[in-house]
């Protein structure tokens, strides 16, 4: 049962006062999209062994959203850090990387 | 008009930790970022003490606890909630925030006795250890949300009163006398 | 005949005896034994029966690991199956019985399967019960079901109670053996917070049996000073009668305390589950000895040396006048020097090597023990109980050179670590050659949320099988697991042993009559002749021999069998150990009550049910209640010998005509205010909100991105930035996570907050043609046609009470739903029902309610909607903007499957004979699907016997929807057969609506 610091109120929070969120940083199409977009931000996810970036909020606690980064395979957590962005903090990414030499990327 | 009544009609059980409920209590909801104007001043006004966050800052029987980066919980004597709402409203109009009354949504629980902790041990995963002086954990008991502060000779809890019933059986079931942790 | 000596036994106290029962054998014993102990100090040696053959068993260990002993304990509420007799504490009045036998453990029947046990072979089920198909369920199934199980399921309710608690710790240390105890101190002393965890009521585990030195002092000494200092600590928990039963990712770890087991109805819980969060873990969980395969190995009075120097040692129990020891390593010597203290006799010790020149040999020789190097069993004579072996070589094929009597058969093929806490969570093993023994591969550790490693394995566990290599590793696992360095440590007297030489078969080479006699499994009856028959029909996986045998997949979950069951199995794939691999561990470590996993949540405290507060009336006036999400919410109000159905029906006739009250405080009530609240509401629903003047209620529908309704309710607007937003009763935590999130995670520059202040609420429903008069009865506030018209709301005071009172119907009824303070709630609704008794009040129920909106036509979450159903589907177009560029939903929507002209659509339905259709029929298309499953063209959706238009009515989804007006369709019934119905407009009563707009 992992543990996730909530980025928000600094509480390291187990699975159960949590309530998972899927991936993160999708960006939402709507009208006006294609079929191929909507198919791809409705249905197509990453599901990687390894690095992966996903959603959380800390239900039991604080009610915050945030996002991890952390390995699907080996469940090291890189780190956690608000919703509120696009993309993951590049020193989070260089912490990453630095554990992940091989990592493809954000 | 009637008085109010509390969910369990101040239920209580002697355990090896005593169980009280507690209540009505006065309580608002505020909504608001931290760097709002005069949010300090509009706290201060109904008499209670902005939070440090994660903590509940207790001056008398009055309180304000800090629930989220943008989320506070006030407490106050039960018929001064909608006088003090309107005060907030009025300390913080022209900024973005929320205040409600949730006076009535919640049940307050009292748990006492050298042993409180262990009876909030068995049905919270938090680290009592840890816990820092003044802290509000916000988290679950069994199954339902819980936030609790210590205060007194124990600790109080909140939750939701729908569940007051069954917050009642947990507690008492965790201070049954004969099942001290330690 | 096993019996009790008359002096020794450092765990039991003389002083205290205690009487129990075995199958109804009024039985003496001493306070700390274990059941075991005590069964085998009156001569019990035959304890339960195997599962396939119903081969006599008797006790082979004295651990979690003992395959065989194990018992019905206790009777009626207390009654527990299944319960390790060596593990079991002995009470007071404690009752145990046999198992897995009939009619009696002497005499079974069931051990005719023994003879056949030719034809009984590794993969026995799997072969012979293939055909013919049919006699699987009706013939060979209930037989097997009948013959099979072990001990008998509990009948009555459990009348004990369990619990669980949560504790968190830097440093866990599980098992307290020497290496727990020196790995705790190592880590308390640098200040780490410590939780020692021992499954035993003892400390010390095998050094006090084994008679290690530890600074000079007996071992037990020295465990018992070391217990006092850690206990002194205030930064170290200990505690005993606990079982580290798993280890879960990033350190979650679950142990089992048995807190009352040894003290039933004390009234203290029987079992605790603890819940640690533990950052590092130090599995000191010691080693398990192997049994030897040789024939007649299950024979009850053959056992684990190490068993047979805990019995003579802790309980001053002997298995037997006379031992023999058979062995492959020098450990196994210390069981015939404790057997010669006691003053027993070993006619031998056989010992499979060509060499035993140690210093244990030594002694054993300079006793007068004899002792025979490069020999083996050959076989175990006896039935129910060994009566002696016969000697062969051990290079040889068991020709036998001499038999020697005796009662009891002390094997010992080597030890093999505890890896389990160390795999649980992913940890490699190594294979270690010159011990024999899959060990931890400190290079491959369980890591945790850091990437660090999550367990330290130490002393026996890690493979430092003695004491001195066990405390330097263990004081080396327990600072490490606190980031630190090792410090001083405890010492042991060096106890020189001659290494092991593994022997996974005895003789070498016995032949298939022999192989066939040596078990590997004795719960499952898996023996050595069954694993190199899954090897020869081409069974090369461990994890697939294993499942094909159902070797290690007894209770004790191969902790005696795996290691000598995959070398067997190397041997017939002529490849070695490590390439064979072990099956994988996993939690829990030996089986954990269901009653502790369930912890509290039982009876009245099974689930957080949710109460309004005006349930305790309910609850007094007869209310029959149905859930709503964890709510209970009454079904309806039976009178006098009323059905539910005659309930139901009378209470919306009552409405109907006169008025009626609905407890509506379960509606979910979302407090959505602020500069952007207008534009983030025209996102969420699928009309506009931004335009709803305050005062005013709206109807709205909220979608997922998907398109696919999922929410709907009333919308108020209370202010110019702020509205109200109801939900459905099931609605109200799922649609405010769902705001926040689109607030916090899409739109997080938007200003909106939102508040859920569902329960803040006691709502009443006031339906009906007089609910206007009844309100003005109370006094307050005007509730007239012309200043509350339909859909609006005001606030004011009804009777004193502050309330808010909305015009809103969902019965087609004139009706207001009055919200007023919760701890209010129930008084307001006294004041009502008294106010209202002349006029007829009555209450009524989530069914009432059902079918008058049914009635209505008005759709209902979860009934019409499935989550695959979008609001066009329901004919809801009105309720979504055309004008919006975008709300959720929307892009979904316009899915060309979602377009289609073919999508199954609302309509109303009638039967032509006024019956009511079932629930979940369907209707009834031409021809037949490719599984020959007759089409279909719709569903129904809502169907119910209206009181008010006395026939049946239904709503529906039908191809076409109401394109199809008029046309009589067919659907099945649970019979069989069908009923016709006829597509109608689906608003059956006050089509107009003026009732509900008076």
């Amino acid at each position: 049962m992992l543990t996730l610091e909530c980025p928000y109120c600094g509480v390291m929070a187990e699975e159960t006062e949590l309530a998972p969120g899927g991936e993160a940083h999708l960006k939402r199409v709507g009208p006006g999209s294609t079929p191929e977009e909507f198919e791809a931000y409705m249905f197509a996810r990453k599901n990687p062994k390894g690095v992966h970036f996903e959603r959380w909020r800390h239900a039991y606690g604080c009610g915050k959203w945030f996002l991890a980064a952390r390995c699907t395979a080996t469940l090291e957590v890189f780190g956690t850090y608000p919703a509120q962005c696009s993309a993951p903090p590049q020193a989070l990414q260089d912490k990453i990387r630095a554990r992940r030499p091989d990592w493809k990327g954000f | 008009m009637s008085e109010p009544v509390s969910a369990l009609g101040h239920a209580s059980f002697d355990g090896f930790a005593r169980i009280r409920e507690i209540g009505p209590l006065g309580m608002l909801t505020l909504r608001a970022r931290p760097d709002v104007a005069g949010l300090t001043a509009a706290l201060a006004a109904i008499g209670v003490t902005r939070p440090e966050p994660r903590r509940m800052a207790l001056t008398g029987e009055r309180g304000c606890g800090w629930m989220s980066p943008d989320e506070y919980l006030v407490i106050l004597p039960y018929d001064e909630a909608n006088a003090a709402m309107a005060a907030l409203s009025q300390q913080l109009s022209g900024e973005h925030h929320l205040v409600a009354n949730v006076s009535d949504a919640r049940a307050v629980f009292r748990i006492e006795g050298a042993k409180a902790t262990q009876v909030l041990a068995k049905l919270m995963p938090v680290d009592f250890a840890t816990l820092a002086p003044g802290e509000l954990r916000r988290s679950r008991a069994a199954q339902t949300a819980a936030a609790i502060w210590a205060e007194g000779d124990g600790f109080t809890l909140v939750c939701f009163r729908s569940v007051a019933q069954y917050m009642m059986g947990l507690l008492s079931h965790s201070a049954m006398p004969g099942s001290e942790l330690f | 005949m096993s019996t009790r000596l008359q002096k020794g036994g450092r765990l039991i106290d003389r002083s205290r005896a205690l009487e129990f029962s075995f199958n109804g054998k009024r039985l003496m014993g001493f306070q700390g034994d274990t059941l075991a102990s005590a069964l085998l100090a009156n001569d019990q040696m035959l304890l339960g029966r195997s599962f396939k053959y119903h081969r006599p068993r008797g006790l082979v260990a004295s651990g979690a690991e003992e395959p065989n002993a194990l018992v019905n304990l206790g009777t009626g509420a207390r009654h527990e199956p299944n319960q390790r007799t060596t593990t079991t504490e002995l009470f007071a009045g404690a009752t145990a019985t046999s198992q897995n036998h009939w009619p009696s453990l002497e005499f079974d029947l069931g051990a005719v399967n023994s003879w056949f046990a030719r034809f009984l072979p590794g993969g026995f089920y799997y072969k012979t019960f293939i055909h013919p198909r049919f006699a699987w369920k009706h013939i060979f199934e209930p037989i097997i079901r009948q013959s099979a199980g072990l001990g008998k399921a509990p009948r009555e309710k459990d009348a004990d109670r369990y619990e669980q608690a949560y504790a968190f710790c830097d440093v866990l240390v599980a098992g307290g053996g020497i290496a727990g105890l020196q790995a705790a101190l190592a880590a308390a002393g640098e200040g780490a917070r410590v939780i020692l965890l021992e499954q035993a009521p003892v400390w010390g585990g095998r050094a006090p049996v084994d008679g290690d030195v530890i600074d000079g002092q007996p071992a037990e000494t020295w465990v018992k000073a070391t217990i006092e200092a850690l206990g002194k600590m205030g930064n170290v928990t200990l505690k005993t009668r606990c079982m580290v039963a798993g280890v879960y990712d990033h350190g979650y770890v679950l142990a089992e305390e048995r807190v009352a087991d040894h003290t039933p109805g004390d009234g203290r819980p029987k079992k605790r589950l603890w819940r640690i969060r533990a950052t590092r873990i130090v599995a000191a969980t010691g080693a398990i000895e192997r049994p030897l395969s040789f024939a007649g190995n299950d024979i009850p009075g053959v056992m684990l040396a190490s068993a047979v120097r805990d019995y003579v040692t802790n309980w001053a129990v002997s298995p037997g006048d006379r031992t023999v020891v058979v062995t492959n390593n020098d450990d196994a010597y210390r069981t015939a020097l404790a057997l010669r203290e006691a003053g027993l006799s070993v006619p031998c010790i056989i010992d499979a090597r060509s060499n035993a020149d140690g210093p244990l040999p030594q002694r054993a020789r300079a006793l007068g023990i004899r002792v025979e190097t490069g020999k083996a069993i050959a076989w175990v004579k006896g039935g129910k109980r060994v009566t002696g072996v016969a000697l062969c070589l051990q290079a040889g094929e068991g020709a036998p050179l001499e038999e020697i009597g005796c009662d009891a058969v002390a094997m010992s093929g080597g030890w093999s670590p505890v890896v389990h806490l160390w795999s649980h969570c992913g940890g490699k093993l190594t294979w270690d050659a010159a011990q024999a023994m899959f060990r931890p591969d400190a290079t491959r550790p369980p890591t945790s949320h850091d990437g660090q490693a999550l367990v330290f394995a130490a002393g026996a566990a890690n493979g430092a099988l003695t004491a001195a290599e066990a405390l330097a590793d263990a004081a080396r696992a327990g600072a490490s697991a606190f980031g630190k360095q090792p410090g001083p440590h405890a010492q042991a007297a060096v106890s020189i042993e001659a290494p092991l030489e593994p022997v996974w078969i005895m003789p070498q080479g016995a032949g298939p009559g022999l192989k066939m006699k040596m078990w590997l499994d004795p719960q499952n009856d898996v023996k050595v002749s069954d694993v190199q028959l899954a090897a020869r029909e081409g069974y090369e996986s461990v994890e697939h021999t294993k499942r094909y045998t159902t070797l290690g997949m007894a209770t004790d979950q191969g902790k005696l069998s795996n290691i000598n069951g995959l070398a067997v199995l190397a041997g017939a794939l002529n490849t070695e150990i490590p390439n064979v691999g072990t099956t994988t561990f996993r939690p829990p470590y030996a089986p954990v009550t269901i009653g502790a996993l369930a912890g509290e949540s039982r009876g009245d405290i099974f689930q957080p049910l949710r109460r309004s507060p005006i349930h305790g009336w309910h609850e007094t006036h007869n209310a029959h209640f149905e859930p709503v999400g964890l709510w209970r919410r009454p079904y309806c109000f039976p009178v006098g010998g009323e059905t539910h159905q005659q309930a139901v029906n009378r209470e919306i006739l009552a409405v109907r005509s006169g008025v009626g009250m609905l407890d509506a405080s379960t509606l979910g009530k979302l407090i959505v205010k602020g500069p952007d609240a207008g534009r983030f509401l025209d996102m969420l629903y699928t009309n506009v909100m931004s335009t709803l003047p305050v005062g005013k209620c709206r109807y709205g529908l909220m979608c997922n991105e998907q398109g696919f309704l999922s929410d709907d309710g009333v919308v108020v607007r209370l202010s110019e930035d702020t509205w109200l937003c109801h939900t459905t009763t099931g609605g109200a935590d799922r649609i405010h996570a769902h705001m926040e999130d689109w607030l916090q995670c899409e739109w997080w520059d938007w200003q909106v907050y939102v508040a859920n202040v569902t329960e803040q609420y006691a709502q009443i429903a006031v339906a009906g043609p007089r609910a206007r008069q009844l309100l003005e009865r109370l006094g307050g506030m005007d509730v007239g046609k012309d200043s509350l018209p339909f859909m609006t709301h005001a606030e004011g005071t009804l009777g004193n009470f502050p309330v808010r009172v909305y015009r809103i119907s969902f019965s087609g009824e004139l009706s207001y739903e009055i919200a007023v303070p919760a701890s209010l709630g129930l008084a307001l609704w006294e004041r009502l029902i008294e106010a209202g008794r002349d006029l007829g009040v009555i209450p009524y129920g989530t069914e009432a309610m059902h079918v008058m909106r049914a009635e209505k036509g008005f759709i209902m979450i979860g009934d019409e909607t499935d989550g695959t159903v979008i609001p066009q589907d329901l004919n809801l177009d009105w309720a979504i903007s055309r004008k919006k560029a975008d709300y959720l939903g929307k892009r979904g929507q316009e899915r060309t499957h979602l377009a289609s002209p073919d999508r199954w659509k609302l309509a109303g339905f009638e039967t032509l004979d006024g019956s009511v259709i079932p629930d979940g029929a369907y209707i009834i298309a031409p021809g037949v699907n490719d599984n020959g499953q007759r089409n279909t063209q719709g569903r129904v959706t809502s169907t119910y016997y209206s009181p008010t238009l006395k026939k049946g009515i239904a709503m529906g989804l039908i191809r076409g929807g109401l394109k199809r007006m008029g046309e009589v369709v067919e659907f099945n019934t649970v019979s069989g057969g069908t009923v016709r119905a006829r597509v109608v407009d689906p608003v059956f009563y006050d089509k107009e609506g003026e009732k509900q707009n008076v």
